[in-house]
């Protein structure tokens, strides 16, 4: 099985701790992973902001970079969902290569069959579905089971935990004070748990609630899923 | 143009008209997987038990017992009651309220309450429904008053929506009562009795 | 194509940063939407073949409108057999000609009206004023907005913006025979507007009302209600003008076997609401005697011609969209400039108006496409596909953006390519220093200090991944 990763330009740009993270425990569980580097960005940022034809060629470019994977992994549910929902039906030729996307705890519970990883994060924490993984791509409570798994993890449940954190892409700059409101709501729910870490399996959401935690002084850290599943007793986070 | 023609006429650029028999076959192909019903077993208990859920107050009675049944409801709330002349006279037999045949609609204000029969009831939503024909009136007659009694026989109970519906003549005017009047429209929070009666009585006759 | 009261509104953002700085009316949104929520969320629950229904009621809906024509020719039919008389409305104008007209020949100057999104959405209640003849509101929720001289402000509950005690201050300012002494629990102003409104049902002569479901094959009409009201102006008055959109249509009345469990329990979450109405034409002896339906197209068939647009079209009006939505519930509903507010609104707006306006242009993109509002659809409208698609049209007819069609152009410039990528990753990392003072980004410039208003940003990392890849080949060098 050739696996591709697809990080995402967000990622990519900002986070390369994440795909970092996802490398090294995609070899720890004993498979490889490469990194075309032909891969830019899904399309979506063009495309929900009403570029369509920008968003045109990126959604060509990917389906060429990523054709000869036989599984495409990423870790962001918001891009996964954007190929897997959208590539499809803007290019009707992407829908094979869409077909092979898996977002990270997909491929690890549906296709690698395994849920305990092997990691380690003796930390509390407090996991945060992302809209897009939950009612785009219906990951259900793989991640948590993920979470679970974790040796010495305290996961606390997040209050109103499915609710939007009011990230939206372009929505933060177009109706930047109502999605103040719904990340201000958020953050309150973070701090009640008394975590010291936010959990999400996207860092644009994380990106987006961290900003308001460090803002507010809330003294909690995001990080990404793939980073405490990557997370070991001898090579910790 | 007459806006009837325009309007048509819009329509059929973008889905032109198909033949009726086409039409009828794309209608026959709608997926239709949901139940007839979602309960099995007594659907009597389950209708009670519905029909309180909305605070009507809802009893079961053998045949004989309607009329002392009738009449305590009537006590409890004393006034003339307004009924059609064609409800069953033994249900109210010593009814004790006087009783006012057929009222016209200026004289429903004044009454403390309606007596009626009823069409068919759904036990999985506790709704009684009215066709207003033997036994049960015009429209205004249930609604005017501020009580409403109803009787309804056992064998007019349907387990579900479905069922209940096929019991029904569309041509004929329908009234479906799920509890008394309520409005959501505080708070989005449910409070009983706004202009529809506020009390509903049930009797169910088995 | 017109809502006449809501021309000249602001767009979407301007109108939603007023409603966020205020307190009370997002404590009352947020009280009220989140109890409806979790009681929705039962109701549906209940029902363990819910994912069945939902698919019926879309696949009817969507029968009904790939074969509009011919229902509404056989609606027509099967009305007219049944004593009724059939108007048909271009636009909200010819809509509320008609209905002026119908009511001047019975020589009346009041109607009693039971609440209609449709007679909202044309705003007949100000165009029959303008002709003499006053309209009353008689459901309670559109009675408190019209008593407060407001707009409606949700689908099924119009008045949601409105607390207990604001509700008892409007009677006892605006009702002539509000009680003295009217405490604020919600059954006393329920009581309050039960006395209020008697009189005008019992000497009301014509009724105007909206119409849930119209039966094609039996010419049935249908209305939901809970208080009464709707059966007070569907059965006593003599004349009752009924108004409904075409896409209103059901094939049959075995269909509202389906709505019937969709309907009430995404609206007010009941297993059933407490009174339907359904009647056919005339019923000598009992009713109306004159029964009038129009029937109003006002940009639906343009909507019908959106081949991605049209799900709009299958709305039942059950408003759960709404209060499922973290943007309404933060915005309220007076934000989307339309009667028609929330997720639904957003899409169904711009579509049967046009997406001319400001406040047009800007509906497609009061969401945060969380997708909230799909799930709770009872008749499955992919309101994000439809938000996404309208968009597209914004972009393409709307009012102009030239700073982001620039920043767009480069961003799309700079992602088509690799190179060009790693180049402007490279620009980010060295700006790292520059920026990020203590590790955060307090302030952004231009368009994106929106962002920094309330939140830090990320600082850039020294490398990206793809930098990193290439110097350790892979990972392999560390």
């Amino acid at each position: 099985m050739r696996v591709a990763l697809f990080l995402t330009c967000v990622n990519d740009t900002l986070y390369p701790g994440t795909g970092r993270a996802v490398v090294r425990l995609l070899r720890r569980l004993g498979h490889d992973v490469e990194f075309p580097s032909g891969q830019t960005c899904c399309g979506q940022m063009h495309l929900n902001t009403g570029y369509r034809r920008q968003a045109l060629p990126l959604v060509k470019g990917f389906a060429e970079t990523f054709g000869p994977y036989d599984a495409i992994v990423t870790p962001s549910a918001s891009c996964g969902a954007m190929v897997r929902d959208w590539h499809p039906r803007l290019a009707p030729r992407a829908a094979g290569v869409a077909s092979r996307v898996y977002e990270l705890t997909e491929f690890l519970v549906d296709v690698l069959g395994v849920t305990d990883v092997g990691a380690s994060f003796p930390h509390r924490v407090t996991y945060h579905p992302t809209c897009h993984s939950l009612r785009m791509l219906r990951v259900g409570d793989r991640p948590l089971r993920l979470l679970r798994e974790v040796r010495g993890i305290d996961l606390v449940e997040l209050p109103d935990a499915a609710e939007c954190c009011g990230f939206g892409g372009t929505f933060a700059l177009k109706n930047p004070e109502v999605s103040a409101a719904m990340c201000a709501d958020k953050v309150t729910a973070v701090r009640e748990t008394r975590a010291g870490a936010l959990c999400a399996a996207d860092n644009s959401c994380l990106m987006h609630i961290g900003g308001a935690l460090t803002r507010t002084r809330a003294g909690v850290r995001t990080v990404h899923l793939a980073e405490i599943l990557a997370s070991t007793e001898e090579d910790p986070l | 143009m007459s806006a009837r023609e325009e309007i048509l006429r819009r329509i059929e650029r973008v889905t032109p008209t198909r033949p009726a028999a086409e039409v009828a076959a794309s209608y026959g192909r709608i997926d239709r997987a949901y139940r007839r019903r979602h309960h099995d077993g007594d659907v009597l208990d389950l209708f009670a038990e519905r029909v309180a859920d909305y605070r009507a107050t809802v009893r079961r009675v053998a045949p004989s017992g309607v009329a002392g049944a009738v009449a305590e409801c009537l006590a409890a709330r004393p006034g003339s009651y307004g009924v059609p002349s064609d409800l069953p006279p033994e249900w109210v037999a010593g009814a004790g309220a006087p009783l006012v045949r057929d009222p016209s609609v200026a004289a429903l204000d004044g009454l403390a309450g309606a007596v009626t029969g009823c069409a068919a009831a759904i036990a999985e939503t506790g709704t009684i429904i009215l066709d207003h024909g033997p036994a049960q009136g015009p429209r205004a007659l249930s609604l005017v008053p501020d009580h409403h009694l109803i009787i309804v026989r056992a064998e007019q109970v349907a387990p579900d929506v479905p069922d209940a519906l096929e019991r029904l003549d569309p041509l004929r005017p329908l009234t479906f009562v799920s509890g008394p009047s309520a409005t959501s429209d505080i708070e989005l929070s449910r409070v009983e009795g706004v202009h529809g009666p506020r009390t509903l009585d049930v009797l169910v006759v088995a | 194509m017109t809502m006449p009261t809501y021309v000249g509104m602001p767009s979407f953002p301007d109108a939603a940063r007023r409603a966020v700085a205020d307190p009370r009316l997002r404590a009352n949104l947020a009280r009220a939407t989140t109890t409806i929520r979790g009681r929705r969320a039962d109701a549906v629950a209940e029902l363990e073949d819910w994912p069945a229904l939902r698919e019926a009621g879309r696949q009817i809906k969507d029968h009904v409108l790939e074969n509009l024509g011919h229902y509404l020719r056989l609606l027509e039919e099967k009305v007219a057999g049944a004593g009724g008389t059939v108007h048909w409305a271009r636009d909200a104008a010819e809509a509320n000609r008609i209905v002026a007209d119908l009511v001047k020949a019975t020589g009346e100057s009041e109607v009693v009206k039971v609440k209609s999104m449709a007679t909202q959405e044309i705003g007949l209640n100000e165009f029959l004023a303008g002709e003499g003849i006053t309209a009353h509101e008689t459901d309670l929720a559109e009675l408190i907005v019209q008593l407060g001289d407001d707009r409606p402000s949700h689908i099924l509950v119009p008045a949601i913006h409105r607390n207990r005690s604001d509700i008892r201050d409007i009677f006892l300012r605006a009702m002539d025979d509000a009680p003295e002494g009217l405490t604020d629990s919600p059954a006393a102003l329920a009581e309050a507007a039960r006395r209020h409104l008697r009189a005008k049902f019992l000497s009301a002569k014509v009724a105007v009302s909206g119409v849930n479901f119209a039966v094609a094959d039996t010419g049935t009409l249908v209305v939901l209600e809970s208080e009464g009201n709707g059966r007070m102006c569907l059965t006593l008055p003599e004349t009752l003008i009924s108004v409904m959109g075409v896409e209103k249509i059901v094939p049959t009345w075995r269909d509202l076997e389906v709505f019937l469990q969709l309907l009430p329990r995404s609206s007010t979450a009941e297993r059933m609401n407490p009174y339907t109405s359904a009647w056919t034409g005339v019923h000598p002896g009992d009713g109306p005697r004159d029964f009038h339906l129009v029937l109003l197209d006002n940009g639906r068939t343009a909507t019908l011609a959106d081949e991605v647009g049209r799900q709009a079209l299958r709305c039942i009006r059950c408003s759960a969209c709404l209060n499922v939505c973290p943007v309404y519930q933060r915005a309220g509903g007076h934000a989307y400039g339309s009667p028609y507010p929330g997720p639904i609104g957003a899409i169904l707006s711009p579509q049967i108006r046009g997406i001319g306006s400001d406040v047009d242009a800007s509906l497609p993109y009061a969401s945060s496409l969380c997708g909230a509002c799909f799930d709770a659809c009872p008749v499955a409208i992919d309101i994000p596909e439809v938000l996404v698609h309208l968009r597209a049209r914004a972009v393409e007819k709307g009012p102009r953006h030239p700073l982001e069609r620039v920043a767009m152009a480069a961003a799309g410039w700079t992602l088509r390519s690799p190179t060009r990528l790693a180049l402007a990753q490279r620009g980010a990392s060295a700006s790292r220093r520059l920026v990020g003072r203590g590790g955060r980004i307090r302030r952004l410039p231009g368009p994106l200090s929106a962002w920094t208003e309330t939140r830090d940003a990320p600082v850039p990392p020294p490398e990206s991944f793809r930098a990193w890849w290439a110097r350790t080949n892979g990972g392999e060098g560390e």
